[in-house]
């Protein structure tokens, strides 16, 4: 017998299931009052740098039917590119900006939203600049395990060519999955991205 | 802990995200595989939350919805540590649990269980993991709940749990079941995990010796998240 490893097994994962808002986003599943405010629901302040964007979309089941309880996080760096975070070591991010935003998707029609910043480029392990992106993380009823997916920007065409991620996906027709178009809405720039969980247009899922 | 990459996921010990015995996984899984991605910064940090986030009550789910009284049910205090895969403690992790009140009865807009809601009972509470990753909650044991899979499906007694390690690669969110439940080898959600070791991993044993007499009984759930390899022998990260 060689020395045993003894190393801990991660807990597995179980669905959120359809009532995950009462513990993510109580306040916007009824549960008031318990805290102040749903967490990750504000991501701004008026001091924050950056350029003010909206990340908009929908997730999509396998028969095309948009999700209603849907819970969707995003995880991104300030408009330096740092991420305000004590692995950061570049640098100190933006003492205005968390990083972190949470969103219920809206009970009717299924759509996320969040209003944040564009996130400066981010280096690679070997230092070459990834292009601008904000990890996104989607669980809900159904989902058994947590899907990791990126968002990059559909006005940074020569960033996502040159980004090392990007460029080295095998089925170059489905790195579209993972641009958001840039549009105006509102007056605001908003980025308009729909995620597709199975099937022909299914989005890029990573296992990081 | 600072430190390199994330040890990988063994997704052979979680659950596979196609099971048709648990019937919602069928059109929400995808087909396609997913694309191995080395951790970079973007997956090597994470959210920090600090104390200031939380309330005086936010880890009692006995006191933090009551209006004008105590809820019905088995008082109980949840409590266990937050560990990665090398056994070390994670601190400062952020724990989200929710859960149905005794009667199996949750607290949100879109539910229509016959159950009554308890006045006192929102089912809702947060934490963050001490220096030594200890956390605990104090709570009424949710009852089972039907749900329309099976014609006849119940869910065991169970609270769902988030957890924020160090790195938004170690993001978690899992449900802790009772021991002894005779639900719990029934359930399709369960039977989603492959391996009955790691069913039982998330079986919470009643923990006696923590039990305060005369008031409420204990349970003990740790949690694994991730372990992260040392940096010794990794390229150098940009800037380190």
């Amino acid at each position: 017998m060689v020395q045993p490893l003894n190393r801990l097994k991660e807990s597995p994962s179980q669905t959120a299931g359809p009532y995950v808002h009462i513990g993510c986003t109580p306040n916007f599943s009824g549960v008031e009052n318990v805290f102040p405010e749903d967490l990750g629901k504000t991501m701004l302040k008026p001091e924050t740098k950056g350029e003010r964007i909206r990340v908009v979309g929908r997730v999509f089941d396998g028969v095309g039917a948009a999700l209603k309880d849907a819970l969707v996080e995003v995880w991104q760096a300030d408009a330096a590119g740092l991420y305000p975070s004590p692995q950061e070591k570049r640098g100190t991010a933006d003492p205005g900006f968390a990083g972190f935003g949470r969103s219920a998707g809206d009970m009717t029609t299924g759509e996320f939203v969040f209003e944040t910043i564009k996130p400066g480029k981010v280096p690679f392990k070997d230092g070459r600049p990834q292009a601008p992106h904000i990890t996104l993380w989607i669980v809900a009823r159904g989902i058994n395990i947590g899907l990791h997916t990126r968002l990059y920007f559909g006005d940074e065409e020569a960033a996502n060519d040159a980004d090392p991620i990007l460029s080295r996906i095998e089925h170059r027709a489905r790195v579209a999955t993972l641009i958001a178009p840039r549009t105006m809405e509102g007056g605001m720039p908003t980025y308009r991205h729909d995620i597709f969980l199975q099937g022909e247009k299914e989005t890029i899922f990573f296992d990081i | 802990m600072s430190g390199g990459s994330f040890y990988q996921r063994d997704r052979r010990w979680h659950p596979p995200a196609y099971d048709p015995g648990y019937k919602t996984s069928v059109t929400r899984s995808p087909q396609k595989a997913l694309i191995a991605l080395d951790n970079t910064l973007s997956e090597l940090t994470g959210p920090v939350f600090g104390h200031d986030l939380l309330g005086p009550l936010d880890d009692d789910l006995i006191a933090n919805f009551a209006k004008d009284g105590d809820p019905i049910g088995q008082r109980i205090i949840v409590h266990g540590r937050v560990l990665d895969e090398d056994g070390r403690p994670v601190p400062g992790a952020l724990i989200e649990v929710w859960q149905a009140n005794a009667g199996g009865r949750y607290r949100h807009k879109k539910e229509t269980y016959l159950a009554p809601l308890d006045p006192n009972f929102g089912g809702c509470g947060r934490t963050i993991s001490a220096e030594d990753g200890s956390y605990r909650f104090r709570t009424i044991k949710p009852g089972p709940y039907p749900w329309p899979n099976g014609p006849n499906d119940w869910r065991p007694a169970h609270i769902h749990f988030s957890i924020f390690g160090h790195g938004f690669a170690q993001r978690l969110i899992t449900q802790m079941y009772f021991e002894g439940d005779p639900l719990i080898w029934m359930c399709p959600i369960v039977a989603t995990i492959p391996d009955k070791a790691a069913v039982e991993r998330l079986i919470a044993p009643l923990d006696m010796a923590n039990t305060v007499p005369m008031d409420a009984r204990a349970y003990k759930f740790d949690i694994v998240l991730r372990g992260r390899r040392s940096t010794l022998f990794e390229n150098r990260m940009e800037g380190n």
